[in-house]
């Protein structure tokens, strides 16, 4: 009697649509998202490890060592790869602990204005009329404020720190989250099935949370990594400012100020802080590209009819081409 | 028309009445003045001297009242640096400002129109990827570091253009390519994604289909439609530069303007030049809001004004 094996059902070898497996294969394909997203682990990896792993304290200053060139130069030597400050600091020690502050003000700032700005989108979206108009009327004036001047102003007077940039960025920046959330709440208010939850007696919390925040995730998460790279750009320029970072403290932007003073000698003193806030803003953007034309279902659409139309240039041009609509 | 000015103009009121509120809280309620702009050695006398002299030492509300009577009357005290009205400072900084924004900004349009039309062309081709790639990685630059890196490049290296100042046509150079690269990424993003949805629009299909040579539909007819997302997005260039985002340029390249006369102000602890410019910058956003406002209408007939 002949034992029929069981066939391997071949459908289970493919991932599912959206399970991870599927988006890390879909984020291998795109070179562009990859760079960003392995830039990016690589950043949060040095965040975290720094300390253990630069060649020196980044405050540690040395006057026999004071700017040494980067090691390929011609006065460099291995023990500075990137060269030293004029105070005898390694570049690279410092631009390795420069990750760390950039890392820390973006995303706490991030977190602060987005809950802020999420909870009043809500807020206005779902309670609607009068709260609505207010909420968004107080949006749009503190939209037409004086961004930046203000700040500098609100530093000046309370003193420049990390907190103090941290809670002022995020006083600044919560607007963004709050229109974008409103806007997706008022559409999403009208389906089916937030009615219909709200018909069988669902709490204004359990809708709100349980319904519609769902429907946020994917536009919440793009905004919030495209306010991430404004606020590191954000800090870097208060910082270059003498208003954000404040020494010992190591920050990017702090760096950068601090070499402008030996542009003439000392190149690679801007050159590698600068680099490294550039590289770190391009990734995100680049990850963040490649996020939303994933999760966004029309862009998906749009990208598969283009992979479509190329599949059949490449057939041949004898198929008829379809009528477009 | 005029109904729409007059509520543009009471919303405007209220935004400098925010600024107002805030900056009061900020500086009289969470800062001390008197710790702000006297030095560390002052005696407790000098402190009490100074606090009456402004006022400092009455009760909040009547100060309150005070700040707002000098600001309707547009009294903004003297820059304690500069020894004269605060006014008279800002007045003579302010034009250099808007020359630096009109040169950068008209840089950056001029790029981006073409660059934007011809990435859209074809979505996906060579130029589109070359185009989107240069403009994130404009959005990327930090603006201090792209300064600083044309001043090494350009003033030390090769000697041909000044490092920083104020003076002939040659000063503008570098300031203004520094302020209009950022701005002309996402200005060129956005002509770039305006143009490919004109471009499959019908009336586009249309235009083609009766024999109307490509060029002209693309500048005629479809770049023509995606100035009005366009236009929106460069006034509000123009506002952020204003609201502060030329301090930045300023720095690097000493441009005498208001964003580098703000540092100094916080380096001299001159609070009442830093608060005179924080409202004559709130004043200006305003007035070029509603400019903004009344310009959509001239182009857009559809916009409503509301």
């Amino acid at each position: 009697m002949a034992v029929i094996s069981p066939a391997v059902p071949t459908a289970a070898a493919k991932p599912r649509a959206g399970s991870f497996s599927a988006l890390a294969a879909e984020l291998w394909h795109d070179k562009a998202g990859l760079f960003g997203f392995a830039i990016i682990v690589l950043l949060i990896v040095l965040a975290f490890i720094a300390p253990l792993i630069t060649p020196y304290d980044p405050a540690l200053q040395s006057v026999a060592a004071r700017l040494k060139p980067p090691v390929w130069m011609a006065k460099g030597s291995w023990e500075h790869l990137l060269g030293t400050d004029h105070l005898g600091r390694d570049v690279l020690s410092r631009v390795m602990a420069g990750a760390r502050t950039s890392l820390i003000v973006g995303v706490s700032v991030v977190l602060l204005a987005g809950s802020f700005g999420v909870l009043v989108g809500l807020f206005a979206g779902f309670k609607g009329g009068r709260t609505d108009a207010v909420l968004m009327r107080l949006v749009d004036i503190q939209v037409a404020f004086p961004g930046l001047l203000m700040i500098l102003l609100i530093v000046s007077v309370i003193g420049p720190s990390m907190t103090t940039m941290i809670v002022v960025l995020a006083i600044t920046n919560w607007m963004i989250y709050a229109r974008v959330v409103r806007g997706i709440v008022l559409s999403v208010r009208q389906t089916p099935y937030v009615e219909a939850a709200e018909v069988i007696g669902c709490k204004p919390a359990r809708v709100i949370f349980k319904h519609i925040l769902p429907n946020l995730t994917s536009p919440l998460l793009t905004l919030g990594i495209l306010e991430f790279t404004n606020i590191v750009l954000a800090e870097a320029a208060m910082s270059f400012l003498g208003l954000g970072v404040q020494p010992p403290a190591t920050s990017w932007g702090l760096d950068v100020a601090n070499g402008k003073d030996y542009i003439f000698v000392a190149w690679w003193l801007i050159t590698f802080p600068g680099l490294s806030i550039s590289v770190t803003v391009l990734a995100i953007n680049l990850f963040a590209n490649w996020l939303r034309v994933t999760t966004d279902p029309q862009e998906r659409e749009k990208r598969f009819a283009r992979a479509k139309a190329a599949e059949r240039r490449r057939a041949g041009r004898t198929a008829p081409t379809p009528v477009e609509a | 028309m005029g109904l729409f000015i007059l509520r543009r103009l009471f919303q405007g009121f209220l935004v400098v009445l925010g600024v107002t509120l805030v900056v009061f809280v900020a500086t009289r309620m969470v800062g001390d003045p008197a710790q702000v702009m006297l030095p560390l050695s002052a005696t407790a006398e000098q402190r009490a001297a100074f606090e009456h002299k402004f006022g400092l030492d009455r009760p909040m509300a009547e100060q309150f009242v005070d700040f707002i009577g000098d600001l309707a009357t547009f009294d903004f005290g003297e820059s304690m640096w500069q020894r004269r009205p605060a006014m008279d400072v800002i007045a003579g900084r302010l034009p250099n400002t808007l020359k630096l924004i009109a040169a950068g900004l008209g840089l950056a349009i001029v790029l981006a129109l073409p660059l934007g039309a011809l990435a859209a062309i074809r979505p996906g081709g060579f130029a589109d990827r070359i185009t989107v790639f240069l403009g994130l990685f404009g959005l990327s630059l930090p603006q201090f570091w792209l300064g600083l890196l044309l001043i090494m490049v350009f003033a030390v290296t090769f000697k041909v253009l000044p490092t920083s100042g104020y003076g002939g046509w040659t000063h503008f150079i570098l300031p203004a390519v520094t302020l209009a690269l950022p701005a002309a990424a996402r200005l060129m993003m956005l002509v770039r994604s305006s143009v490919i949805d004109e471009l499959n629009q019908q009336y586009v299909r249309t235009a083609r289909a009766k024999g109307l040579r490509f060029p002209q539909v693309l500048f005629g007819h479809a770049l023509r439609n995606a100035l009005v997302p366009f236009i929106t997005l460069a006034g509000w260039e123009f506002i952020s530069a204003l609201a502060g985002y030329t301090v930045v340029v300023e720095t690097v390249f000493a441009w005498p303007g208001l964003g580098l006369t703000a540092m100094q102000a916080i380096k001299f602890s001159d609070l009442f030049l830093l608060q005179a410019i924080v409202f004559t910058v709130a004043i200006g956003i305003v007035l070029v809001n509603i400019v903004l406002d009344v310009i959509y209408k001239l182009i857009d007939p559809r916009i409503k004004l509301a």
